[in-house]
């Protein structure tokens, strides 16, 4: 059993005397030139991923695009429903002379009116009345408040904070209509209605 | 005056009476006297003597208008008119030139004058007013009392350059001093109307002269009012909906928001008389009612009405400031109350027929106390109607087109309105006891007048 070490230790040697003592076997390979087949690959590779990015790149710019035209098209959208909230909420009521009673087909315009603030509870409006020329200058400062007071109240009883709605009176001092007849006086026997504050979007009721 | 009037009555009676039965020669009132042999009415003639500096003329014409707006004198004119020459001779004035009239008459008066007195007597004149330089930047004006041919008094004032802005508020009070030397009354030539024009105010002389913008903002203005003492006015102005009331001196121009104005629609302000307060009306969602502030103070704001379900407003105190006469639609239509300052003994003061008389508005007290004007509807358009505080009887006294916001001058007896009488809308005055209408501004669109007290002396640098 003795004899297998020995061996083994002999055959190390012989090893260790080919590593360090003799000259080196020329094993190694050495570069003869660009291998063109890898660099094609690498080359197609590289353009691939290039492809694919610009790909991913466009697929991501066309989503934004689209996501970006879905906004604005909402936008519009709602934009449009502001403005037709607007007109609505614009809407003239009128009175007879010296009155300051709500017409009949006037308490409608006024529904309208409370659908849209219960709809927009952010939005808070002003009442201005008015009157024709046909009264005393001053009186008509009283009968003008009296005519926004009216379609105040109308649009409290039907559930609206007062608070959301303020009310003014110019008498005969802004006439819309200019002239001196029927027609005209009807024009300026109104209440007008403006956005104090939240009216930038506004919802359909 | 009062013997004048029953003249003025008595020959108004009727077609039968003939003026000689209207004279009444032995009457005499305050020096006054009624009845010359020729005149052409029963009112005491009156002449304004030409002058030749042009200063002075200037000076002479504003007298002579005011003698003649001031709707007590026959106004009368010289044959000749004024080319021709008769001169008071004051001191460094050249001698009288040739004319009809000459140094012949004027025996008995005084040393330095010398007027054809029985030209003028022939001429119905009354009176006979020269105006002369003084000494320095002062003007003389002689009151001459032709029948006694002697000068009833010699009137002196400091008269300012011709474009000082002064010049013509010192002829109008010289010229209320002469119908104080002659009638022993008081004039209104010394006074300016303010009003409101294209949502401004603005200032005019009585006589339609210098008009000028007093309101100083862009804010649409409305309701001017003059305080007691002619130095101050209010008027209120649009703010974003709210009425805002401002206090203005005349002599600096210098305004100022009333206190505890502005938060609602306040409107119609109303000096007292002793402008320690303002009265005005406030329209809230309750409706509008009567407040009263301290402006002395600028404080203690009071409620004077509780309305409710009707309005009050259009607020104007009585000359001793114990009465407020106001609008009130608690009958239905606007018709005209009367309450102590304080709020309470509220009453109706302009009796009204219940769904017959039309709404009544704009009241105003006159500065004597004994009426109160103002407009009513009458079949669809306004006619201003004067009220007797006595008798509460009351008085329509315009009927040609439409005719509203009637003011008091100082004398309660003439008054500016707004009519439409001419085609549009424009200030007008009226002599209530002839009925004589003059226009005071022949602009469209001129309306809510105010007219002022006599204003005092320093008035006279600014508005």
């Amino acid at each position: 059993m003795k004899r297998l070490p020995l061996l083994l230790l002999s055959g190390l040697v012989a090893v260790a005397f080919a590593a360090c003592g003799g000259k080196q076997p020329e094993t190694t390979p050495t570069p003869t030139g660009p291998n063109t087949d890898s660099l094609r690959a690498a080359q197609q590779a590289h353009d691939d991923s290039m492809k694919a990015a610009q790909e991913e790149a466009d697929r991501r710019a066309q989503a934004e695009a689209r996501r970006r035209q879905e906004i604005a098209d909402s936008l519009a959208a709602m934009g449009r429903g502001t403005e037709a909230v607007k007109t609505l909420l614009a809407t003239m009521i009128h009175f007879d002379y010296d009155k300051a009673i709500i017409r009949g087909g006037d308490a409608a315009v006024l529904d309208q009116k409370v659908a849209i603030l219960q709809a927009n509870p952010g939005l808070r409006i002003r009442i201005s009345g008015h009157c024709d020329e046909r009264g005393s200058d001053e009186y008509n400062l009283a009968l003008g408040n009296r005519r926004a007071t009216a379609a105040k109240q109308y649009v409290v009883s039907h559930g609206i904070d007062g608070s959301r709605i303020e009310t003014v009176s110019y008498g005969e001092e802004r006439p819309l209509a200019q002239g001196h007849d029927e027609e005209a006086w009807a024009q300026n026997r109104r209440d007008e209605f403006e956005i104090l504050s939240g009216g930038e979007s506004l919802k359909q009721p | 005056m009062r013997r004048l009037l029953l003249g003025l009555a008595v020959l108004s009676a009727g077609p039968t009476v003939r003026p000689s039965d209207a004279q009444d020669t032995s009457a005499i009132d305050r020096g006054v006297r009624i009845g010359i042999v020729y005149r052409p009415g029963v009112r005491p003639g009156m002449v304004v003597l030409p002058v030749h500096a042009p200063a002075l003329d200037s000076a002479r014409v504003i007298l002579a208008r005011d003698v003649d707006y001031s709707d007590r004198f026959e106004l009368i004119t010289l044959p000749g008119g004024d080319s021709i020459r008769v001169t008071a001779a004051a001191p460094g004035a050249r001698p009288p030139a040739a004319g009809g009239a000459g140094r012949t008459g004027g025996g008995g008066a005084a040393a330095a004058t010398t007027l054809n007195y029985p030209l003028y007597q022939a001429l119905g004149a009354d009176f006979a007013v020269a105006v002369a330089a003084g000494s320095g930047d002062s003007a003389i004006v002689t009151v001459h009392d032709v029948a006694a041919g002697g000068v009833r008094r010699e009137l002196r004032a400091r008269l300012p350059a011709l474009k000082d802005p002064g010049f013509r508020l010192a002829i109008h009070q010289l010229a209320d001093r002469v119908l104080e030397a002659a009638l022993g009354v008081g004039g209104t030539a010394a006074t300016r109307v303010l009003f409101v024009m294209d949502g401004k105010v603005y200032s005019i002389d009585q006589d339609g002269a210098d008009q000028k913008l007093v309101s100083s903002s862009d804010h649409q203005a409305m309701s001017p009012a003059w305080a007691a003492d002619g130095r101050r006015f209010s008027y209120m102005e649009f703010w974003q909906g709210h009425g805002r009331l401002f206090l203005q001196e005349v002599a600096s121009g210098k305004r100022a928001p009333v206190a505890t104005t502005g938060q609602a629609l306040d409107f119609t302000p109303a000096f007292s008389p002793d402008g320690k307060t303002l009265a005005f009306s406030r329209a809230t969602e309750e409706g509008t009612d009567l407040y009263t502030v301290n402006i002395k103070d600028g404080c203690c704001l009071q409620r004077l009405t509780v309305g409710r379900f009707y309005d009050n407003l259009s607020p104007t105190y009585s000359p001793d400031g114990q009465r407020i006469a106001f609008v009130s639609t608690r009958a239905g239509l606007p018709q005209i109350y009367v309450m102590a300052a304080d709020g309470t003994d509220q009453q109706l003061f302009a009796p009204f027929d219940y769904g017959a008389t039309g709404s009544s508005n704009a009241p105003e007290w006159s500065p004597d106390g004994q009426t109160v004007a103002f407009h009513r509807d009458v079949g669809g358009t306004l006619q201003v109607f004067v009220l007797d505080v006595r008798t509460r009887a009351v008085r329509q006294l315009t009927s040609v087109g439409r005719n509203e916001d009637p003011t008091w001058a100082p004398d309660s007896r003439h008054m500016a309105f707004v009519s439409d009488r001419s085609g549009y809308r424009q200030l007008w005055i009226i002599d209530v006891e002839t009925g004589r209408i003059r226009p005071l501004l022949q602009k469209s669109g001129a309306r809510l007048p105010a007219w002022s007290p006599r204003l005092p002396e320093t008035a006279s640098s600014t508005p």
